[in-house]
């Protein structure tokens, strides 16, 4: 029997209210009221708490736990994820998948985790006046997160996919290095997509919320927040919308948060649309801007032996040889990985219908699946997307897809089936409505570079949405700075991925926990200090 | 002689029309008789009958599968929120109307005359049409059918996935 942390939590008393079995208002008070429970909320809420403030989470996803996480993706979509794991950008070009529960995209996250690139740090301090982001300076939060969520090698032998990648770069002569996880007595299943079943994941849902909550702080789930009140330059409260029992609709009562400080961790589609919908200063029109999503495209082969993508650990090797073969600022890079393979997010993202279809299908356990996810945001062909509101208030991000990115999309399908031709694929298809398999590496050359790039026929997707309320020295340049604090808005601070300024080139989550770390101690030490 | 792309733009244009008309429509989520379906009507049904058997053709889906399929895609659109619900409905009752399957479609036969073929060509369209909304209106079909049918374990052994491990 698996202990669930979580039910035993509720049953010791933990203070946590799920906003769909509320049949009137709620008013709460705090020191902080925290608006998502990802790697953004759930490190500020374990340090904040610890630190002796009085928090409230607000999550808008459900409280789900490992007893409920039965490795479905026929469940695990509609419950974890935002839109069903069907949210898209404005021209449904890119499927984003994004968590949507408590513990946000850390609950269903692949558990890869990377120090923020050098290269990245730099070009932030260079462009945009973050002097405190230097790797020596953040290393000491690196860290603390890596110790307080067991981020360490993975010793265990990559599964079949990942070998694949291994196999076929080290034939090119093209490096490939094992990703670190964020695990601790991982039984190498390899359904981290889907809500770990055995808590062995070190997410947000099993580590710094539940340490938060034992110390007091408030959880309140399916609960979406409206929009903060604000005045004379500062939030007066948080109003947010209790949610139906199924998460979709406002069901009638209200919950509103009064705090002496507000830290937003939406996401970086979500916190962006919450300050726009709080109407709240953007002088130089940076709110929701430059926003980022590493746009991901696909490349699938037949191996002439079972690879069965679906088990063991997801994403355990990686290459990052075409990020490092031009500077940060030149032709866009791209990062390779191997991702896992379960019959719905494969059904969905292979091309074509039909018998075409179900002949691809029909050689599932035989399909290796690379990844190449591009670094967007250094250059002047890749300014990121937009965040803005739709009529009933909930965010779509418009994401154009420039000549420069397609370049890269180019490059990036004729290296991935060139890495799978070397490992032995008998056959590459990359995933595109109008690509065909081939037979050899020169034909898929050559049909790659036929291939008519664009929006809708070239599948894209992307895991890692970054930006839009971006750090920087200046109101000029960014929403809020270094630390997170808001140019605006003097008791608000953003704590995830869409203060960063660029995408970061590396799977984000170590990243935020780090910077997080950082910020909320400051911000707790500043709250106790009266300020 | 109706040229390919007079019969796409008059295509969109429908599309347009039909979309704004429909949004003065009546909900239609009344009882309607079959009592199975959440958030779907029995028109949408019918669309959804027609197009099911033309996407899984080569799953080896038949019959009851293929209505569970249409079941389980309508659990799937009571589960998206506002506005994609409003977007697959409005895509379905433009598909449901007479003048958007005829022109916009491009399906003569009423859907449930329609055969694999017909649907097969009409969804090839859309596939590679020069207009983004009916690529997107492609791409929901896709995505919508194909998640409900891999997601249901009876999918599963023609493509040789176990399912997920015991664990516990």
């Amino acid at each position: 029997m698996i202990r669930d942390p979580i039910r035993e939590g509720l049953a010791a008393g933990w203070k946590v209210t799920d906003a769909a079995a509320l049949d009137r208002d709620l008013a709460l008070d705090a020191d902080v009221a925290i608006v998502g429970t990802g790697a953004g909320g759930g490190v500020t809420a374990e340090i904040l708490a610890a630190a002796g403030l009085e928090v409230v989470l607000i999550e808008e996803g459900a409280l789900r736990s490992s007893s409920d996480f039965r490795m479905l993706e026929a469940e695990a979509y509609p419950q974890l994820y935002q839109e069903s794991a069907a949210r898209k950008t404005l021209d449904k070009a890119i499927t984003i998948l994004q968590g949507r529960c408590v513990g946000g995209s850390t609950t269903v996250n692949w558990t890869s985790s990377f120090r923020t690139p050098e290269a990245t740090l730099a070009y932030w301090r260079d462009r945009f006046g973050l002097a405190d982001v230097s790797p020596a300076a953040l290393a000491p939060w690196f860290e603390r997160m890596e110790e307080r969520l067991a981020i360490r090698d993975w010793t265990v032998p990559p599964n079949e996919n990942n070998a694949l990648l291994a196999r076929g770069a080290a034939k090119l002569g093209i490096a490939t290095g094992a990703i670190r996880r964020n695990v601790s007595g991982c039984w190498n299943i390899g359904y981290c997509g889907l809500g770990c079943p055995t808590n062995a994941k070190q997410s947000m849902l099993v580590t710094t919320i539940p340490a938060a909550l034992a110390r007091g702080a408030r959880l309140v789930c399916g609960a979406r927040a409206d929009r903060l009140v604000l005045g004379r330059g500062r939030a007066a409260h948080l109003e947010c919308s209790a949610l139906d029992p199924r998460g979709v609709r406002p069901a009638g009562p209200r919950v509103r948060v009064r705090a002496r400080h507000y830290v937003l961790a939406a996401g970086a589609i979500g916190t962006p649309a919450l300050l726009l919908r709080s109407g709240a200063p953007d002088p130089h029109r940076t709110l929701g801007r430059r926003t980022f999503l590493h746009p991901t495209v696909i490349s699938a082969a037949l191996m002439p032996e079972r690879v069965d993508g679906y088990a063991g650990a997801p994403q355990t090797i990686y290459s990052d040889h075409f990020l490092e073969r031009a500077p940060v600022d030149g032709p866009i890079g791209f990062k390779l990985e191997a991702p896992p393979i379960h019959p719905v997010l494969f059904g969905m993202t292979h091309q074509g219908f039909g018998v075409a279809h179900a002949e691809g299908m029909a050689k599932f356990a035989r399909t290796h699946v690379l990844i190449a996810l591009l670094r967007d945001g250094f250059h002047p062909g890749s300014e990121g997307g937009n965040v803005g509101l739709r009529p009933d208030g909930s965010p779509v991000l418009a994401y154009p897809l420039t000549p420069f990115l397609w370049d890269g999309v180019r490059r990036a399908l004729a290296a991935m089936a060139e890495i799978q031709f070397a490992a032995g694929a008998t056959s590459v298809l990359p995933v595109h409505e109008q690509a065909r398999p081939s037979a050899t590496w020169a034909e898929a050359r050559a049909a790659i570079d036929a291939l008519p790039l664009e929006p809708l026929l070239t599948r894209m997707v992307s895991a890692h949405v970054m930006g839009g309320c971006g750090m920087a020295d200046s109101p000029a340049r960014g929403a809020v700075d270094s630390l997170g604090r808001h140019f605006q808005l003097e008791n608000v601070s953003v704590h995830d991925g869409s203060v960063f300024p660029t995408s970061l080139g590396a799977n984000p989550q170590l990243s935020i926990y780090a910077l997080t770390a950082r910020n909320a101690t400051r911000l707790a030490g500043r709250l106790k200090a009266g300020r | 002689m109706v040229s390919r792309r007079k019969f796409l733009r008059f295509g969109v244009a429908g599309a347009l029309m039909l979309a704004a008309a429909t949004r003065a429509q009546p909900d239609y989520r009344a009882a309607d008789g079959s009592g199975t379906l959440q958030v779907l009507g029995e028109a949408d049904r019918e669309v959804l009958a027609a197009i099911t058997p033309a996407i899984l053709a080569g799953t080896g889906a038949t019959g009851a599968s293929l209505a569970a399929a249409i079941g389980s895609v309508d659990r799937a659109v009571a589960g998206l929120p506002p506005h994609l619900q409003e977007e697959v409905r409005q895509l379905l009752a433009l598909l449901a109307s007479s003048p958007g399957r005829r022109w916009v479609a491009g399906i003569v036969a009423p859907w449930r005359d329609a055969s694999v073929a017909e649907v097969s060509a009409f969804l090839e369209r859309w596939r590679f049409s020069r207009w983004a909304l009916l690529q997107q209106g492609y791409h929901a079909l896709h995505d919508l059918v194909l998640a409900a049918w891999y997601a249901r374990p009876d999918s599963w052994t023609a493509i040789g996935y176990p399912g997920p491990p015991e664990v516990g």
